[in-house]
Parts: C-alpha cells; sequence; structure tokens
C-alpha cells in the first residue's frame, strides 16, 4: 500500500470511528433515538453513549439479528429524531411467512444519490431516460432506481417482477411457467425500448438482461449505460455480458439491498480478470470480512470470509449483521480506502437451502 | 492440472467458474470443470437451425463411417482433453477415482459404449425398423409403392446426464447418426465419457458445431431443457417429476426392473438364481436395468435365502481389483443415510432382510471408500415400502403373490424378464402399460439389445413421420 493510500484509509478510519460515536449518540439518546434500540439499551450493563467510540466497540452490542425485521410494529423501528417525517416502508424476501421490513425516509435518495457519482456522465447521460426492469412491488429498488434516474435529469419507466411469485414457481419446479412469466417480462421491456428513443441506460438483473438480449441488440435500440445486481452476478457472468451480450455498453455491476444501500464494483480493469470488488458506501455502510466459526476475528486479506454487514445511518442502526453472503476480503484503493469484498456469493453453507431466481 | 473446458459448437471455452472433480478416495482434485453460465448455453442454442443445417448435409453413409472410426477412437486414441490429451487407459482411471465404479466396471461400460458407436446402422435398424437409413438424406423414399417422409422436430437433442453409470451415453449418441447435434450437461462426477465420446466424433471427421458440452449448474440444466426442441433427462424421481408431461422431454428415471417367475418355473428357482444374481449386481447395482424386484408366483421365501447365501459372498474390493463387483459411494455420507433409509423401512412390519444374518453390517468401510453390499429383502406384503424400493448399489426385494395378481401389481418395471412358458402370464405382460422392456425367457435384464428402443424409441423422439403424396 503507498503512503497516500495509508494516510487515506487512515483518514477513513478516523471519519468512520467519528461517524459511528455519531450515529450511537443519536440511536441511543432518549430524544432522537429509535424504541427499539433505546428499549435494547435497557438491557444492557452500559450506556453504548458511554461506552462506544469506534467502530470496533460496536462488538460490544453483539451481532444484528435480521429476525427482529419480522413483523411489527414497525414505528418501533422510527427514530424520534425523525418522527415528523413521511415514512417508507421497504420490504426483503417473504416468499414464505412475513417478510423483514426497514423503515426508511430519506436513506434510499441518498444511498442512490452517491452511487450517481460513480456514474460515468458519457454512458450514463444526464437528461437520458431509463428503462427499470427488476424486482419492483414493496421492496426499495423501484423507487431507488427512479429517484436515481430523476437525480440525473433522466425519467425511469417501469416493468413490474414480482420475485416472489418467482420463487415460488422454482420451489416448485414450475419450470415452464417460469419461463412464460420470464417473456411476459421481457416483451413488456421490449415494447418500451421500441416506444421510447430516450432511453439510453437500464436496470436489470443477469437473468434478465440474458432474456433481453436474447431478443435485441441493446446497442442498436440506444442503450449506453447497464447497471446490473442481482444474486447471479460473478466474474465469468460479467464477462460474459462484457464480451458477448452487451460489447460496447458500459456494464457496471452493483450490490445492494434493503438493510445496507448500493456498492460500487471496482473501476473495471481488465487485468482484474473479470473479478468483482464492491466497496460499500462508507462510512454509512461497513462490509468485513470475518471468519464462518468465529465472528469477531476478522480473515486477513484475500482470505475467504463471511461477511458482517453494519449499518449506520440516522434512520437505522444495524450493527455487524452476519449476512448471507461470503467473499474475498479485499483491501482499499484510492478510490475506496476501505475494505471492500470480492467475488460475492452465497454463504456455502447457506447453499443448499437458498433460492436464486430471475434477479 | 486436468482442466475440462466447455465445448461451444466443439471449441473449448475455459469460463471462470469452475469446479473440482475430486478423487473419491483421497479427496485430491483430479480435474478442474469450466462451469457454463445458463446465459452462454442460451445464447449458443440460438445456432440450432446453424448447427443442424451443417451436420443434417452429411450423408448417411458417411455418418455411419464415422461412428465406426470414432468407435475405434474412442476406445484406443490419445484424444484432446482440455489442453492436454487422454489416453483410453487414462479414461478408465479418471472415471473410476472420480465415479466409484472399479476399473473392470468401467472398461465393461467402455465396451458397451464403443459397441454401440460401432453397431450404429445395426442400432439405427432397430430403431427405425428396418427403414433405409438413406431417407435421412433425401427425406422422403418410395417404400412399398407407397412414399414415405419423415422430418426432424427439433434442432438439438439435449441431454441431461447422470453420474451413476457410463453405460447410459450409449442412449444419446445415436441422435447424432440421425443429424442432430447435441446439448451434452455432464454429471458432476462423470465428466468424462460424454466429452471423450464428442472428441472421438470430432477426430472422426464429425462437425464441431455437433456438440455443445456444458457442465452446469441446476439453472443450466433447466435452460436446456427449456430450449432443447427433444432432450433426455436422467435422474431421480423427484428431480424429473416436473417435466414428466412435457413431450419434448424423454425421461430416465428409476427402472423399477424385476425379475417374473411364473408357478411354472417357481419350483425350478435355483435354476434361475444366475440370472437374478446376474440381473442384480452386473455393473454394482448402478443401473436403471438392474433388477431391483423378483416378483414370484411360489416359493419367494426359499428363493430370497438362496439370493441372500449368493449376495453373502460378495464383498467389497479395492477400485483395481479385477474381480471387483461392486462400486463404491462417492458420497460417504450417503451411503449411511441410505442403510439407515433401508433399516427404517424394515421397521415396518412385513419385511425382512435376509442378508443381514450373513453380515456386520451391511455398510463397509474398507480401501479409503465407503460401500454398500449385496442385500435382499423378503417383503410378505406387495404394498411394503420395500417391495417397489431402489436403491444406488445391488438391493433386491422378492415378493410372493398368486400368478393372476403378480403383472397387476408390480408397478411401472422398465425391464421385466419373464420366467415362465405360461402364455397367459405372458399374454398379461404383453398387455401391460407399465412394462417397457419384455425379455422371454432366463435372459438377465442387464442384456441390453441395442437394436431395441430404450424408455422410448430415440427415433420416434426426434423424427415424426408426415403424410406425403407426390405427382406422377
Amino acid at each position: 500500500m503507498s503512503n497516500s493510500l495509508n494516510e487515506r484509509v487512515k483518514a477513513a478510519r478516523e471519519n468512520l470511528d467519528a461517524h459511528v460515536r455519531e450515529i450511537i449518540h443519536w440511536h441511543f439518546s432518549p430524544e432522537t433515538g429509535c424504541p427499539f434500540w433505546l428499549e435494547y439499551a435497557e438491557s444492557l450493563s452500559f450506556d453504548p453513549r458511554d461506552k462506544i467510540h469506534s467502530y470496533d466497540d460496536l462488538k460490544l452490542l453483539g451481532h444484528f439479528q435480521d429476525e427482529w425485521l419480522r413483523g411489527g410494529p414497525v414505528r418501533r423501528w422510527v427514530p424520534k429524531g425523525l418522527k415528523d417525517e413521511p415514512v417508507y416502508v421497504f420490504e426483503t424476501g417473504g416468499s414464505t411467512g412475513v417478510p423483514k421490513s426497514r423503515i426508511n425516509i430519506r436513506d434510499f435518495q441518498t444511498d442512490y444519490e452517491m452511487f450517481s457519482e460513480n456514474l460515468s456522465d458519457e454512458t450514463f447521460p444526464r437528461g437520458a431516460d431509463w428503462l427499470m426492469l427488476g424486482p419492483t412491488g414493496p421492496r426499495r429498488l423501484r423507487l431507488a432506481i427512479e429517484h436515481l434516474a430523476q437525480h440525473r435529469g433522466g425519467i425511469s419507466f417501469f416493468v413490474d417482477l414480482d420475485p416472489r411469485w418467482v420463487n415460488k414457481l422454482i420451489k416448485r419446479g414450475n419450470w415452464q411457467e417460469l419461463e412464460l412469466y420470464k417473456d411476459h417480462v421481457i416483451n413488456q421491456a421490449l415494447n418500451i425500448l421500441r416506444s421510447h428513443d430516450n432511453i439510453q441506460c437500464v436496470f436489470t438483473t443477469p437473468k434478465l438482461l440474458e432474456g433481453l438480449c436474447a431478443k435485441i441488440s441493446l446497442v442498436r435500440h440506444g442503450i449506453k449505460g447497464i447497471f446490473c445486481g442481482g444474486t447471479e452476478m460473478n466474474a465469468q457472468f460479467h464477462r460474459f455480458a462484457r464480451e458477448e451480450l452487451v460489447p460496447g455498453i458500459d456494464f457496471v455491476p452493483t450490490y445492494g439491498n434493503t438493510l445496507m444501500g448500493l456498492a460500487c464494483n471496482k473501476p473495471f480493469n481488465i487485468e482484474d480478470n473479470y473479478a468483482i470488488t464492491y466497496y460499500p458506501p462508507h462510512p454509512r455502510a461497513i462490509f468485513e470480512l470475518v471468519n464462518k466459526d468465529d465472528l469477531n476475528e476478522a480473515v486477513p486479506y484475500g482470505e475467504t470470509g463471511r461477511v458482517l454487514l453494519t449499518t449506520l445511518t440516522k434512520e437505522f442502526f444495524m450493527p455487524r449483521f452476519a449476512e448471507r453472503d461470503e467473499g474475498e476480503r479485499a483491501e482499499p484503493i484510492d478510490r475506496y480506502p476501505w475494505d471492500g469484498v470480492s467475488n460475492l456469493r452465497l454463504f456455502s453453507e447457506f447453499q443448499e437451502s437458498v433460492v436464486v431466481g430471475v434477479y | 492440472m486436468i482442466h475440462i473446458p466447455i465445448l461451444r459448437a466443439g471449441k473449448p471455452y475455459y469460463s471462470l467458474n469452475k469446479t473440482t472433480v475430486n478423487h473419491f478416495q483421497t479427496g485430491e482434485p483430479v480435474a478442474e470443470m469450466s462451469m457454463a453460465n445458463s446465459g452462454l448455453i442460451a445464447r449458443d442454442m440460438q445456432n440450432g437451425p446453424a448447427n443442424k443445417q451443417r451436420i443434417g448435409d452429411i450423408p448417411m453413409a458417411d455418418m455411419l463411417a464415422m461412428c465406426k472410426k470414432a468407435a475405434v477412437l474412442f476406445r484406443e486414441a490419445e484424444l484432446p482433453l482440455g489442453e492436454g490429451t487422454q489416453t483410453g487407459e487414462d479414461y478408465i482411471q479418471q472415471l473410476s477415482a472420480t465415479s466409484g465404479m472399479p476399473v473392470s466396471l468401467c472398461r465393461k461400460n467402455m465396451d458397451k459404449i464403443t459397441l454401440v458407436m460401432d453397431g450404429m446402422e445395426t442400432v439405427l435398424g432397430g430403431l427405425t425398423r428396418g427403414l433405409d437409413l438413406s431417407i435421412l438424406d433425401s427425406g422422403w423414399k418410395e417404400v412399398d409403392d407407397r412414399p414415405l417422409n419423415f422430418f426432424c422436430e427439433t434442432d438439438e437433442l439435449g441431454a441431461i446426464l447422470p453420474s451413476n453409470s457410463p453405460g447410459v451415453h450409449s442412449l444419446w449418441i445415436q441422435a447424432l447418426a440421425m443429424k442432430v447435434p447435441l446439448i451434452l450437461k455432464p454429471g458432476s462426477a462423470e465428466p468424462w465419457s460424454p466429452y471423450r465420446i464428442a472428441q472421438a466424433f470430432m477426430a472422426a471427421g464429425m462437425p464441431g458445431e455437433a456438440f455443445g458440452y456444458y457442465p452446469t449448474d441446476h439453472s443450466g440444466a433447466n435452460e436446456i431443457l427449456l430450449r432443447s426442441g427433444r432432450s433426455m433427462f436422467f435422474g431421480d424421481k423427484n428431480t424429473v417429476a416436473p417435466w414428466k408431461h412435457d413431450r419434448r422431454v424423454q425421461i430416465h428415471g428409476p427402472g423399477w426392473s424385476k425379475v417374473v417367475i411364473g408357478a411354472d418355473e417357481a419350483n425350478n428357482w435355483e435354476s434361475h438364481l444366475d440370472v437374478i444374481e446376474t440381473s442384480v449386481v452386473e455393473n454394482g447395482g448402478r443401473s436403471c436395468i438392474n433388477a431391483s424386484g423378483v416378483w414370484t408366483a411360489a416359493n419367494g421365501r426359499e428363493l430370497a435365502e438362496g439370493i441372500a447365501k449368493r449376495f453373502a459372498s460378495i464383498e467389497a474390493r479395492n477400485m483395481d481389483d479385477p474381480d471387483a463387483r461392486i462400486a463404491a459411494f462417492t458420497n460417504k455420507k450417503l451411503a449411511y443415510l441410505l442403510s439407515d433409509m433401508l433399516d427404517n423401512q424394515l421397521r415396518t412390519p412385513g419385511a425382512e432382510d435376509l442378508t443381514a444374518k450373513y453380515r456386520e453390517s451391511r455398510v463397509v468401510e474398507a480401501f479409503d471408500a465407503v460401500f454398500l453390499l449385496p442385500t435382499v429383502v423378503y417383503c410378505e406384503d406387495p404394498q411394503h415400502p420395500l417391495a417397489s424400493a431402489e436403491y444406488l448399489f445391488p438391493f433386491v426385494s422378492v415378493v410372493e403373490l398368486p400368478e393372476e395378481s403378480l403383472v397387476h401389481q408390480m408397478g411401472p418395471t422398465l425391464v421385466a424378464t419373464a420366467i415362465t412358458g405360461n402364455q397367459q402370464l405372458i399374454n398379461q405382460l404383453f398387455a401391460s402399460t407399465h412394462v417397457e422392456r419384455l425379455n422371454i425367457g432366463s435372459i438377465p435384464t442387464m442384456k441390453i439389445s441395442w437394436d431395441q428402443p430404450h424408455e422410448g424409441n430415440l427415433f420416434e423422439h426426434l423424427y415424426r413421420q408426415r403424410a406425403l403424396q407426390v405427382t406422377g
């Protein structure tokens, strides 16, 4: 690591620690915190505001359990300091049983505005319109992509896709019906692309991108940039997309979820052999790669670990949640002077049970 | 390390997504295998019509000559394997190392594949009922003063292949000879055979466009099944179930093959033990044509005891032992799981493991491997769950029933060997819609005549007759 990068890493870390103090103070102060964390604090033998001064100190709070997000009352997550703001609720999962819910006020807009700074104005032109072809419904993604398009001066067109129905079809092994549903979704996207010349940017998932490219040439339809995320994104798909599906189009892999925000991919360099390395939106979210058998032990750079995700915003505090993903711990780079994760994939112990659909 | 690439229209493609195929005894990697993403398969399959045209132009006479040449190359030649090469002997060793099948059985399966390639004209003669095969060049012929026209219903034959026994690869090669390109998904522990068959054919002059070879996951397998005009799907009952009613997909699930003994032969049970033993044990009990049931009109208990005595002498041997008769489990846990499952089913009254008294345990750990020893269960009741069980090792249940009920109750049966002279029983078997292949007489279920259809006629799966009238 160069000296200048070392300095940047150090500065980012100091910034993170200061941010942790601010967020802890916010969520654990009776005037601003949400009912959930204020009640949680009562079960502790210490006041988090006195003991937690840095990211490392978050260990004192243990691990966030995503089960806490299932069911209501959802208002227990609304910070008192934001009680008069309009509240969105976004859901994740939910193919069976009660979905996990997360409240949002402006986080999704902030996340996507930050992400926008990483997009090229040449390939995601300001003022260009967008096509959003991915999971909609109660997910954050639909509004977030719309906001991204608007933030860049564009208008976003949508095609509905219900991932919960897709998961049911997969679990039932109803492949033919899944194919019909996929065709139904793709055909709607084709109609939109053929009818609106100013669409130059697309958000979609790997499976749907394949489906779309089987029908038309996106280059010939004027698409310049594709922002793509989903469970099937890996180095091979990245290469396949750049070499065969959409050569000549800026292809931007991303990783995001309702609990975190949106991570950026390391800028493309052919020498990386299409490896995908994501960096979280520091200091609002942090990836830590840890030993799967000891979640308090970070793995060395380049080694495989389970992803611990921490979200630190005034709207949502989620300390050290053990994600369902694993990957290799990636070193900081100039553009993102903090830890990232390479080759993100389903945590090997979950691979048997998690359904991967068209998204 | 050996890297087995994807073949895209015969051309190697090295994926960034790889998996290793390990030696089942040592756990050491034997090869790396490129994994195809489903989009790549779908994209390649868009070239189906062009690929078919490429091999459709080859005259049948040349095609059959190519099959003969490929047979020799498959058995003997040093053929490309990724960036290296593979001899016939390498193939046998690699196959045994990842599939758990003894070398001697691998060799027999190699012979079986070679036989089909070499005798392709006879095999196709059986499938087409003796048609002049040049009809596949011209599309139609005048036969007995009638125009006869067949057309191909697909641009490719997709094949989702298993790992259990390489013998199954002798079932799809015929498509190639019938001018239908192949889209192959090899089994995760058996990438070797389909790759070597493809290489043998290409070395014999077959255009690469005839072969798509895609190691892939479930999603890729579904892509093949969805996009292939016709396909073959090898898998267990649950895996194949969603495709059961799709006429484009020919299902090759469990066989539940049986030996049926009429009342007239039941007293001679001792003289039928050889046929039964071969039917159950040959090929390590891994084939769908291995018998998993003996249904007899009388003397069931004595017969089962007789089989048990024979099975008691079969032991686990190392993979390179020329006398090895049973295969090892590449997944040790699965062996224990299956044995436990069998024991649980034995708790249901009405069934007894007659081999149990001859040994300490059905599961044997030896030579760094796990084996399940041949097992015979006597079932008093045809409704007992073990009466219709099939396992991935030599297992057979013996059921005794009045002769008139035998055929009625025996259920789906891939191969039935009928040992009887009773014409009424034979007629019942002819009339049964459950029996796919019928052997009348002392023919082991494992003895396959390659000029007969297997779980559906592949020619009829690929081609359809069209009504044709031609002036003057």
